[in-house]
């Protein structure tokens, strides 16, 4: 595509176009420092909010559950993606991929209500006939997770894994070395960027999930976006706008890094002549 | 590689995703042919055993509620409309922004689309709770029209379809930018300089070059913005009050405080349908992109 100095259309179009997308996050960032209760009226500058958050048992014992969840259903969502990644790229046809390829990308679109009611009476069926799991609590949302990151893991890995000069896999296997080893030597330390984007989106898509973990949740297991809900349904509160920036802080540093990382092994692994 | 390695890496994946993606519509499937009880599990068992005599009850009821009352079809109509026109609006302001990162200089392109996604790495949740505080009666917007003088009464915006129309263009924007951008930036420039040589004017080049080259991308955003949109519950539950009737919405009231799985089984299976000619579009779409 036409590359060169940006346009006038196209400085208009951008800045109105991020405007749109980034004045909503600022004006919760801004009035999170507000002293007053009312959301919309500033009444002088606070951490009064930070404050009220931190000493919220409930607020705090939802966000540990959902990081904990988080980080392992970000974990095996990335061993999965992977495994069906090298399955869509390397492995050529078998009998059934047509079926794979559907399971990969069915879940990028399928509403959240939809998952959610059929992993429930998944877990239900299988508690009634196998007698587990017994309970829902942390295991469910943690399987329910992994599945629906599987999909955005093995979109990400894919496309990386195609960008790979397959011709390194192949020397080193001319060399004589097992295809474990070729992977784990060759192909993991050139991918890992992709790894690593990877497990972020899935952390954070896991860590944000609300509806398909109400549905797949039990007693003692609410996570932080289904307590945010709760406290949000009650009304507007300053205290989610307090939270609202942590997270808005949080998740700017690991895209920051995320992208530092992916544009430093860029230059480095990219085919020839890319 | 070795059979059993080989076997083992299509295994897991395959055997995970049968099943907790693909078993589970099957149960839905089931389910929605039961018949709610107040017991556990609070349905029916479709296939009986007793006194040597094998019963099958397949319970068509649901399916006849949802046809008969017609509060079910409004709401998958309403749904469909909703996200069509969402869509729509997602397509007019993502596909100029699309196109104008595309065009900009290669080392300012990566930042651009960071700044594109970085919204949607925040909580979605949260950001569609921003919207609140903006929209509501006495929120950002009439507190300044009606301060400039503009307004003297309060415009509702909250609770409205058009609360909804603005989320969900909002939540989804990104997803409809970034196909459309991955489209874009693969055209090849030479098509364009050579139309312009053939005297061709630039609107006219963007109609009858650039427009239908990028149709896989429109195609793609498009569906990853419509189809979950059908489904949405926290953007017509947080914006649209009670007046706005989406299905999503529906199925979650029958789940969570009629606590009707049957109903709510059936009606997840007429949504799935109305979905599946949508997915197969999608999924064609996202194939290609895997297996190219």
């Amino acid at each position: 595509m036409q590359t060169g100095k940006i346009s006038r259309f196209s400085k208009t179009v951008l800045s109105l176009g991020f405007f749109f997308l980034y004045a909503p996050i600022l004006i919760l960032v801004i009035f999170s420092f507000n002293k007053s209760e009312l959301v919309t009226v500033w009444a002088g500058f606070s951490f009064k909010w930070y404050g009220e958050l931190f000493r919220d048992p409930q607020m705090l014992g939802a966000a540990w559950i959902s990081l904990k969840i988080a980080f392992l259903a970000a974990s095996a969502a990335v061993v999965l993606g992977t495994m069906a990644s090298i399955v869509m790229v390397r492995m050529g046809n078998f009998t059934g991929k047509t079926a794979f390829t559907s399971m990969i990308t069915a879940p990028l679109v399928m509403p959240e209500v939809i998952t959610g009611l059929s992993l429930l009476l998944l877990f239900v069926a299988m508690g009634q006939s196998l007698g587990w799991p017994g309970q829902r609590g942390m295991l469910t949302i943690w399987i329910a997770h992994v599945t629906f990151c599987t999909a955005f893991v093995t979109v990400v890995v894919t496309s990386r894994l195609q960008e790979m000069d397959e011709s390194i896999e192949e020397a080193a296997q001319d060399l004589g070395a097992p295809p474990w080893k070729v992977f784990f030597l060759v192909t993991l330390p050139i991918i890992a960027p992709a790894l690593m984007s990877g497990w972020l989106l899935a952390f954070t898509l896991s860590l944000d999930d609300l509806v398909i973990a109400s549905f797949v949740s039990g007693p003692g297991s609410t996570t932080l976006p289904m307590a945010v809900f709760s406290s949000v349904r009650m009304g507007i509160s300053p205290q989610i706008n307090a939270l609202a920036t942590l997270v808005v802080l949080v998740a700017t540093i690991a895209v920051f890094i995320a992208w530092w990382v992916a544009q430093r092994s860029l230059r480095v692994t990219t085919k020839v002549g890319d | 590689m070795s059979k059993l390695g080989a076997r083992s890496v299509i295994g897991v994946p395959y055997v995970w995703l049968l099943l907790f993606f693909l078993v589970p519509f099957i149960i839905v499937f089931k389910i929605s042919f039961s018949e709610m009880q107040y017991a556990i599990p609070p349905y029916t068992d479709l296939v009986g055993w007793a006194d040597e005599v094998l019963t099958i009850n397949l319970n068509l009821g649901n399916y006849y509620y949802l046809w008969d009352d017609s509060l079910y079809a409004k709401a998958y109509l309403s749904s469909v409309r909703i996200a069509f026109f969402a869509t729509i609006g997602a397509l007019i302001i993502g596909y100029p922004m699309a196109y104008a990162i595309a065009r900009a200089d290669a080392s300012s392109r990566n930042a651009l689309l960071m700044m594109v996604m970085l919204p949607s790495w925040t909580s979605f949740l949260i950001r569609i709770y921003a919207w609140v505080g903006i929209l509501k009666n006495n929120g950002l917007i009439n507190n300044a029209l009606m301060s400039v003088g503009i307004i003297d009464q309060p415009i509702a915006m909250l609770n409205t379809e058009f609360a909804v129309y603005i989320g969900i263009v909002y939540a989804y924007l990104p997803f409809m930018i970034l196909p459309i951008y991955t489209n874009l930036v693969k055209l090849d420039n030479s098509l364009l300089e050579a139309s312009a040589d053939l005297g061709c004017p630039p609107w006219k080049t963007f109609l009858t070059v650039t427009l239908p080259l990028s149709k896989a991308g429109i195609i793609a955003g498009s569906m990853l913005v419509f189809i979950p949109s059908v489904g949405e519950f926290v953007i017509p539950e947080m914006l649209g009050g009670a007046e706005t009737l989406m299905i999503g919405k529906v199925l979650w009231q029958e789940f969570f405080n009629n606590r009707d799985w049957p109903v709510a089984s059936a009606v997840a299976i007429v949504m799935l349908l109305l979905l599946l000619v949508p997915i197969t579009f999608f999924h064609r779409y996202q194939s290609r992109e895997l297996e190219a």
